[in-house]
């Protein structure tokens, strides 16, 4: 019988393989901004979210202000709050507080797909081992990324700039084919970011995403409501 | 602008929206169109923050708009995301070596 630490981190190592990769990608945007790979491993360390630290880099790279910062985490990350409430009435009776407080840091959308398709009840110890790994694998990737722009031809760490987006492209696209629902709100979305860009560049981009998101997701909880159902399984993406 | 203020605000942020309903939350929202918007905002925010950026991610449209259009195609087909992102990359890289031979 594992121990549950063990069983963790071994339930964590597609994760932190796909980490490692799409990390490779975020290392070398964040050199591009012109961070070191110091300050880009930092940033991974401390965020451990691909979508937020991607927007929070443009803003550092753009010198947009620090409320803007604020807002566009809080609307980016918005979902982290509604899988937290989700699992924590999973937890077991071991989760105090502060072991809340810790194992909080590590709920990303995977770790909460895994976490969440557990069977019972979730120990601190199963999410220490989930959570240390794919964060191991989150940071080895940021470095490998941001240092390979002096190792590797530009014409490689060029089209690796294109991982992330890709990443959000193969997470949003198959729930999209099912519900006309999530279709309507990513082509809003879409369209509203087109406006801001060509049409509105004054708007920077961290509003620019804040006001597109938060247009379309109105639009469609107006237009497409969800099944009580259906939002529970949210964000198992 | 300090960057140690701009890390700082980034991470502070996203632990609180993590940690404030893990360690306080203990019943479901009931408001329909508030469980809509969160349900939806996933999507929203992932969108707006690909397009059109995605266009200006590899430093050539057209390498950009090829790996893109792999990458729509292979998650339409319900690829798992890692072999959609590093698809969409090696049809970037691919691009890239290809489009001179054409120019």
């Amino acid at each position: 019988m594992k121990s549950p630490f063990v069983r963790g981190l071994l339930d964590g190592v597609p994760i932190a393989l796909g980490y490692l990769s799409v990390s490779f990608g975020f290392g070398i945007l964040a050199v591009r901004s012109g961070l070191t790979a110091l300050t880009s491993v930092i940033i991974s360390a401390v965020n451990l979210t691909s979508a937020g630290q991607a927007a929070g880099i443009a803003i550092i790279a753009a010198g947009g202000s620090y409320i803007e910062m604020a807002l566009t985490q809080l609307v980016i990350n918005l979902r982290y709050g509604l899988m937290s409430i989700s699992l924590s009435q999973k937890l077991d009776d071991t989760f105090n507080t502060p072991r809340r407080l810790l194992v909080a840091y590590g709920i990303t959308d995977e770790i909460f797909a895994v976490a969440s398709a557990q069977k019972g009840l979730l120990t601190s110890r199963y999410m220490y081992g989930l959570i240390s790994i794919s964060m191991a694998g989150w940071c080895a990737g940021t470095l490998l990324g941001a240092s390979a722009g002096q190792l590797l031809p530009a014409s490689l760490t060029d089209a690796m700039g294109i991982v992330l987006y890709a990443m959000f492209i193969a997470i949003v696209i198959p729930p999209a084919k099912k519900s006309r629902g999530v279709l309507a709100v990513a082509v809003s979305a879409a369209i509203c970011s087109m406006i801001f860009k060509y049409l509105l560049p004054q708007v920077t981009g961290g509003f620019a995403i804040i006001f597109s998101a938060v247009i379309a997701a109105v639009t469609g909880a107006l237009v497409f409501p969800v099944a009580d159902e259906e939002s529970t399984e949210v964000v198992s993406q | 602008m300090s960057l140690v203020i701009y890390i700082a605000v980034m991470a502070g942020v996203t632990y609180l929206i993590r940690m404030i309903p893990f360690a306080a939350f203990r019943r479901q929202i009931k408001s329909r169109f508030f469980r809509s918007f969160l349900y939806y905002v996933p999507y929203a925010v992932l969108t707006a923050m690909t397009i059109p950026a995605i266009f200006y991610s590899t430093g050539s449209m057209a390498t950009a708009a090829f790996g893109t259009a792999v990458a729509v195609v292979l998650a339409y087909f319900d690829m798992p995301l890692i072999a959609v992102a590093l698809a969409a990359s090696a049809a970037a890289f691919a691009a890239g070596l290809a489009i001179p031979f054409f120019s």
